[in-house]
């Protein structure tokens, strides 16, 4: 069970200082492999965006393990985290962080470029992105001029070009409507079954249904999982 | 459920028989509830009786056609236009399993709530997977066992969200009578981490 994608290993993340310490995450151990779409759930203040940043390498741990792709963050210092969430990591978020002056192609193709890839394959690979989350005729527009949704797809463009292996979004459906919100889940669904690891972050229960398992998180602390074994609960109708 | 007025609705888009019936509603319906064909013909001879179907002869294999009459089709538009009755919600077996463990002594509710949204959501997963599979299609018949999956997503969806509000509100009345009632241990292991009573003492309705 080595080839997880992501790796917690008895993770603690504290806030402030005793006595007046906050403790955000409490020994959470958890993993998730190639292929496999994680959803977290828990009521606001269980520690679940917290678990998502330290994922992500934003955030360290006070105490515990983090690994990506077999790499231990915390043995990379902070340019070799900074470069593993350009190459390996890719970030949506209930804000979108989309940059205003830049068009749909520039924004995604940004942080390949900062990668040190050249623009025109940059471009090339962020034209490839738009096209898989099926908004290539939008490449040229700036966010302005795009639905929530529309900006939504970019920023899941942006989280996925140049393959990135692990896929962290929280709260990604954040304000849409029930349908829209479904396409976007729809393509973390399909880039996982391509191969990439993902974890999402939701506190509806109908969108973490999306995910292969689902991980309930509770001050802190992991209280329960579902998911591994299904209960066929329903079978498709025979007529078909 | 009316099973008589789901019969009478596909019969007024053609005659058919018994066998029929059933393969045609579980096509729009997916096997969410099952009819069993002894069920379509105790309510086929139901609607004759009351004037609504009529046996109109054999087709060559021996089913017999069953066709709608004038009064079935107005019996049909009276139910596509009159609201279901909530008036006497069905009986719900986990509001009153919920109702009954907060108040019966040495019930461990954390333990219900947390089992109960495992099982829920397992279920809400299996929903959604036929629905991934199912999307996509033209198909009226595709579309509508799409919807009923959609009123499956919803109503689970809805006990998960009701579940968590009975978890934040014992946990509230909790902190805030300072009672060892529905207490969460904060100090418990992960395992252990669930709402603890005391045998014997039992909150009264009137004593808040």
């Amino acid at each position: 069970m080595n080839n997880a994608v992501l790796r917690l290993t008895d993770v603690t993340r504290t806030h402030g200082a005793a006595p007046h310490e906050v403790l955000a995450l409490r020994g959470v151990s958890f993993a998730a492999y190639p292929g496999e779409l994680v959803a977290v759930m828990g009521p606001s203040g269980s520690g679940k965006s917290t678990l998502l940043t330290i994922a992500g390498g934003l955030d360290q741990p006070s105490s515990g393990e983090v690994s990506v792709e077999g790499v231990d963050l915390a043995r990379l210092g902070q340019e070799g985290r900074a470069r593993m969430r350009r190459t390996s990591i890719g970030y949506v978020f209930q804000g979108l962080n989309l940059i205003p002056a830049l068009t749909a192609t520039e924004n995604v193709a940004l942080p390949r470029e900062l990668d040190g890839v050249a623009p025109r394959r940059a471009r090339a690979e962020a034209r490839r992105a738009l096209e898989e989350v099926g908004i290539l005729d939008l490449a040229d527009r700036f966010p302005d001029n795009m639905s929530g949704g529309q900006q939504q797809r970019v920023a899941i463009a942006r989280a996925v070009v140049g393959e990135r292996r692990l896929i962290l979004a929280d709260e990604p459906t954040g304000a849409l409507d029930t349908e829209t919100g479904e396409g976007i889940l729809q393509l973390l669904r399909a880039r996982c079954d391509a191969g990439a690891a993902g974890v999402l972050v939701t506190h509806e229960a109908r969108h973490a249904a999306w995910a292969d398992r689902v991980v309930f998180l509770r001050d802190g602390v992991v209280v329960d999982e579902t998911g591994t074994d299904r209960a066929d609960v329903l079978t498709e109708p025979a007529a078909r | 459920m009316s099973v008589k007025h789901a019969l009478l609705a596909l019969l007024e888009q053609q005659p058919m028989y018994g066998y029929q019936l059933r393969a045609e509603f579980e096509q729009r319906t997916g096997t969410t509830w099952p009819l069993n064909v002894g069920q379509v013909y105790t309510t086929l001879t139901r609607l004759e009786r009351d004037g609504l179907a009529l046996a109109e002869g054999e087709d060559g294999e021996g089913h017999v056609i069953y066709r709608i009459t004038d009064a079935g089709r107005g019996e049909v538009a009276t139910w596509f236009t009159t609201p279901v009755a909530r008036t006497q919600p069905p009986r719900d077996e986990l509001a009153i399993k919920l109702a009954l463990a907060v108040t019966v002594p040495g019930v461990d509710v954390g333990t219900v709530i947390q089992q109960q949204r495992s099982a829920t959501m397992a279920a809400l997963q299996d929903y959604t997977r036929l629905k991934r599979q199912a999307a996509g299609s033209v198909e009226p018949a595709d579309l509508a066992w799409s919807l009923v999956l959609d009123s499956l997503v919803f109503g689970a969806e809805a006990e998960i969200r009701w579940l968590d509000h009975c978890e934040a509100r014992l946990r509230r009345a909790a902190a805030e009578h300072g009672r060892e009632n529905w207490r969460l241990d904060d100090d418990a292991s992960p395992s252990e981490h669930q709402f603890h009573r005391p045998a014997g003492e039992t909150p009264a309705r009137g004593a808040r």
